[in-house]
């Protein structure tokens, strides 16, 4: 499935991942919870290798959100909580709030303590998403891993949640699988898969330069324009 | 729409309180109006009746006979005793006569009788004296085997008219009820047809697929075998207590006043039992739910360390599951022996005071063996009439969830007159358009836009906006609740449904594909097209390109889920069926995940070639659609809040340029 595998995603910094679907995305973020093991190499965090921690060391250090947002019956509190039972309250209220959650939640007749039914059939995909970004919030790990979960949410709450993760997640090392490009674009680092391989890596303008299969991906979801005034765009920022 | 919870569907409960179908003591399901019910099924019974009644007679009649075999099968046996004691005395009396002596012709029973000491004639059992006393002395009695051959040839053939009418009526019976469960599953059928998209909005497939299989099959089986074993029973139970009062009115006694303390035996345990089996139900639902969930979320669960919270919760429900069941089944187990403890109790009343009667020569052998035989068959009866008792619920139950959906309102028949475009152009014109699933909360609120012929029309906006809910409108999957919609100036609804969806093709995120060849899926809107006409669409689709390189070319089969060709090679084949199909406007929605980039680019192409001089509506998810479409639609809950172009829309600076701004923000 995956071979020559070869990157570091450093603390503080955005690496992001980009690919058509099979290209292995997925697969290759699992192995750092270990949800598959490297037939060879080794994936390391904090120069240890993820396969000699205790895996419950190892899953406190990460926080997982994944492409379906998955819930458990309970509350939305215990959804919330799920990862970090002795999380406060004020610290729940931050992650739901961060997960652009709050709104929805309040509207809720139970608020926090309202039913989450079995696989969370009673809220929508895009809650469901929420939530899901929430409970990883509330772990307050060391390494973010977001596996496509934005796409369940509209363009909107989509960029207002990006914006306030950045703050929640500053200092943190941040993993995110994407499709849109508009969503991975800022990365400090962009891995373009392919068939199971590593084709490019470096950040948008660079991979905009010498990257055939990131500049394919990129023209079939923007146009030249928009590419230019978003470069102009981040130039500002910076 | 997705944040409603949908109804599971109604679990199957049948079943009764003693064996039959279903676990001992289990609860059944009720109806709410059991009489409206049942007169409705009547009423579909109603062109039967004539059958019925034969089956009814047939069913009265095979019961009375093999409630009188037990009675016949009796009289052989006091034919066999009557003929044994008189050979035995005949035997003793000639045995005890003094040497010598020979008795005249004529001598009786009644003579030696008279001739030996009171004190030993009293040694004699009483049942035996009269027999004695007609005993003819002057040859030795033997079996009087043409009577019990006659009456044995009687049972054989009381035996055989029963079993023969028991069959006929069971054919004749299934007949019926086949047949009404035929009409019921066509009724069915032809219902879904007219019912409302919106009707199935509000239930899971599994709840309509219920109706159709579920339901009427509990109403055929148990109309199989209900409806006669009602007649046999009744009558089984009147028979036998008649039977037995003709035997003994005190073994009957006997009989009878032993099924109290059955009843309450039942009673008792029933009660007990069917707690336990609601909470062991509950309980193995919630740990089927619990293990569903775990197994779906797998890695959520591992990665946030709910391992051992998970095992606990599963051991918590797991131990309550124990418990429950185990009682239930302690509890419905009991009821089989204690119910043949008391039916021995009665057994050994029956035997101790018909061996006194039968002493004292009041009653014979062969009364007690029939008595105890009507014993026996006393229970089936009784048992089969409660289980009925709980059949007929459920029945009633299944029967008044079919009748519902029968009476369920069905969608605005089609106009009388409908209205066929000759040449549509594709000119759409919503006006004040109001729609709501639920009429009471309206979700498209005064819609009016108008679109041009051969324009491309982007309909943009969050999700829950109500994209999707505009094109079931304009497909007239939904009516609206007021306002117009037409096209080419002729309202939806003056056209017929067909007629109207005819109009589009439509190229939906979900690929449809049906197993069968490529060229059948490519030629299902348009089953007359040449050949040549079918591979050009496919080269103007990009399909011919990839199709070429499958095995078999356009004759490949795909399979079910057409999972044997990849999800982008899928899209185009629905590209190449609505091109080839030419309807003069389009419904597409664009997918949101991506295929890999290359196909991405040729469904671009092919899209493009399809909306091509036609009236197009997209749901769009691709910023380079929207931008080019000649007329954006920008909704938000509801309605349509901004339309124009992108540029005048960018002018206006807007909720849409908030929206595709919004794109360009710094992201993490």
């Amino acid at each position: 499935m995956l071979s020559g595998i070869n990157f570091t995603a450093e603390p503080g910094q955005t690496t992001a991942f980009i690919g058509s679907t099979g290209s292995g995305k997925t697969t290759l973020i699992g192995l750092i919870p270990r949800f598959y093991d490297v037939t060879a190499g080794q994936v390391l965090i904090d120069n240890v290798d993820v396969r000699d921690m205790r895996l419950r060391d190892l899953s406190g250090q990460i926080g997982y959100v994944p492409q379906k947002g998955v819930l458990f019956s309970g509350t939305v509190k215990s959804n919330v909580t799920y990862g970090n039972k002795r999380a406060s309250t004020k610290e729940i209220d931050t992650a739901i709030k961060v997960a652009q959650a709050s709104d929805f939640v309040k509207k809720l007749e139970g608020g926090l303590q309202s039913n989450i039914s079995q696989g969370g059939t009673n809220v929508s995909g895009g809650q469901k998403q929420r939530l899901s970004i929430a409970r990883a919030l509330a772990v307050k790990p060391k390494v973010y891993i977001f596996d496509d979960s934005f796409s369940a949410l509209d363009f909107k709450t989509d960029a207002k949640l990006r914006k306030a993760l950045q703050k929640e997640t500053a200092g943190k090392t941040v993993l995110i699988v994407g499709q849109r490009i508009s969503t991975i674009m800022n990365a400090d680092k962009i891995i373009v898969m392919d068939e199971g391989k590593i084709v490019g890596q470096g950040t948008h303008d660079e991979l905009m330069k010498h990257n055939v299969v990131y500049q394919e991906i990129a023209h079939s979801q923007l146009s030249d324009e928009e590419l230019a005034r978003n470069k102009n765009a981040r130039k500002e920022a910076k | 729409m997705d944040s409603q919870p949908r109804k599971p569907a109604p679990r199957q409960r049948r079943g009764g309180m003693f064996g039959g179908p279903g676990p001992v003591g289990a609860p059944t399901e009720k109806a709410k109006d059991l009489k409206g019910t049942l007169k409705k099924l009547a009423h579909h019974l109603r062109p039967y009746w004539g059958k019925l009644s034969v089956v009814l007679i047939f069913a009265i009649a095979s019961t009375a006979f093999a409630i009188a075999s037990p009675k016949i099968l009796g009289h052989a046996t006091n034919q066999i005793v009557d003929d044994y004691v008189a050979m035995k005395a005949y035997d003793a009396i000639m045995e005890n006569l003094p040497v010598g002596v020979t008795l005249p012709a004529g001598t009786t029973g009644a003579d030696v009788l008279d001739s030996i000491p009171a004190a030993e004639r009293d040694n004699i059992p009483s049942s035996q004296i009269d027999s004695i006393k007609s005993l003819d002395l002057s040859t030795r009695p033997t079996f009087h085997f043409e009577a019990i051959r006659s009456i044995i040839v009687l049972l054989l053939a009381l035996y055989l008219l029963s079993a023969a009418l028991s069959y006929i009526q069971g054919w004749i019976m299934t007949n019926i009820t086949q047949k009404v469960t035929y009409t019921l599953r066509r009724d069915i059928s032809q219902k879904i047809n007219r019912l409302p998209l919106k009707y199935f909005d509000k239930r899971t497939y599994g709840e309509v697929l219920s109706r159709v299989t579920n339901d009427v099959d509990t109403i055929s089986q148990s109309l199989n075998q209900s409806l006669s074993q009602i007649v046999t029973s009744v009558v089984m139970i009147i028979g036998i207590i008649v039977m037995m009062l003709s035997i003994s009115w005190l073994l009957t006694l006997i009989t009878i006043l032993v099924l109290p303390i059955s009843f309450g035996f039942i009673a008792f345990i029933t009660k007990r039992s069917q707690v336990q089996f609601v909470r062991q139900q509950e309980l193995l639902g919630d740990i089927n739910g619990h293990i569903e969930e775990m197994y779906a979320g797998h890695q959520v669960m591992r990665v946030f360390n709910g391992e051992r919270a998970s095992i606990a919760k599963f051991n918590r429900i797991n131990d309550k599951l124990y418990q429950s069941s185990w009682r239930a089944q302690f509890f419905s187990g009991l009821m089989f022996p204690l119910m043949t403890f008391v039916g021995n109790l009665g057994y050994v009343g029956v035997a101790v005071a018909g061996g006194w009667l039968a002493i004292n020569g009041h009653i014979r052998i062969g009364d007690i063996q029939a008595f105890i035989q009507y014993v026996q068959q006393f229970n089936q009866p009784i048992i089969q009439t409660a289980n009925i008792a709980n059949v007929l619920q459920s029945t009633a139950a299944a029967a008044e969830r079919v009748f519902e959906f029968l009476d369920e309102p069905e969608q605005a028949a089609n106009t009388t007159k409908p209205v066929t475009l000759k040449n549509p152009v594709g000119r759409v014109v919503f006006d004040k358009v109001v729609f709501g699933y639920d009429p009471k909360s309206p979700v498209i609120k005064g819609l009016s836009a108008t679109i041009e012929p051969g324009s491309r029309v982007a309909i943009v906006g969050p999700t829950g906006a109500g994209k999707t809910t505009l094109v079931n409108l304009l497909m007239r999957f939904y009516e609206v609740d007021s306002g117009t919609i037409t096209i080419d100036g002729v309202n939806i609804q003056d056209m017929r449904r067909e007629d109207v969806r005819r109009l589009f093709g439509m190229v939906l995120q979900d690929t449809w594909l049906f197993s069968g060849t490529i060229r059948d899926n490519i030629t299902y809107g348009a089953p007359n097209a040449t050949e040549e006409q079918m591979i050009a669409t496919a080269k103007e689709a990009h399909v011919d390109h990839f199709v070429s390189s499958l095995p078999g070319g356009y004759n490949m089969e795909l399979n079910e889920e057409a999972n044997n060709i990849s999800q982008g090679e899928k899209q185009l084949l629905t590209i190449a069926r609505a091109m080839l199909a030419g309807a003069p406007m389009l419904i597409l929605d664009e997918a949101t995940s991506s295929v890999d980039t290359r196909t991405e680019v040729l469904i671009q192409k092919a899209m493009d070639n399809l909306m091509r001089h036609k009236t197009s509506f997209v749901i769009a998810h691709r910023l380079s659609t929207i931008r080019d479409a000649d007329l954006i639609l920008v909704m938000k809950d509801g309605n349509v809040i901004e339309q124009g172009t992108h540029t005048t829309l960018m002018q206006k600076n807007g909720f849409y340029a908030e929206l595709y701004n919004s794109q360009f923000t710094e992201a993490i």
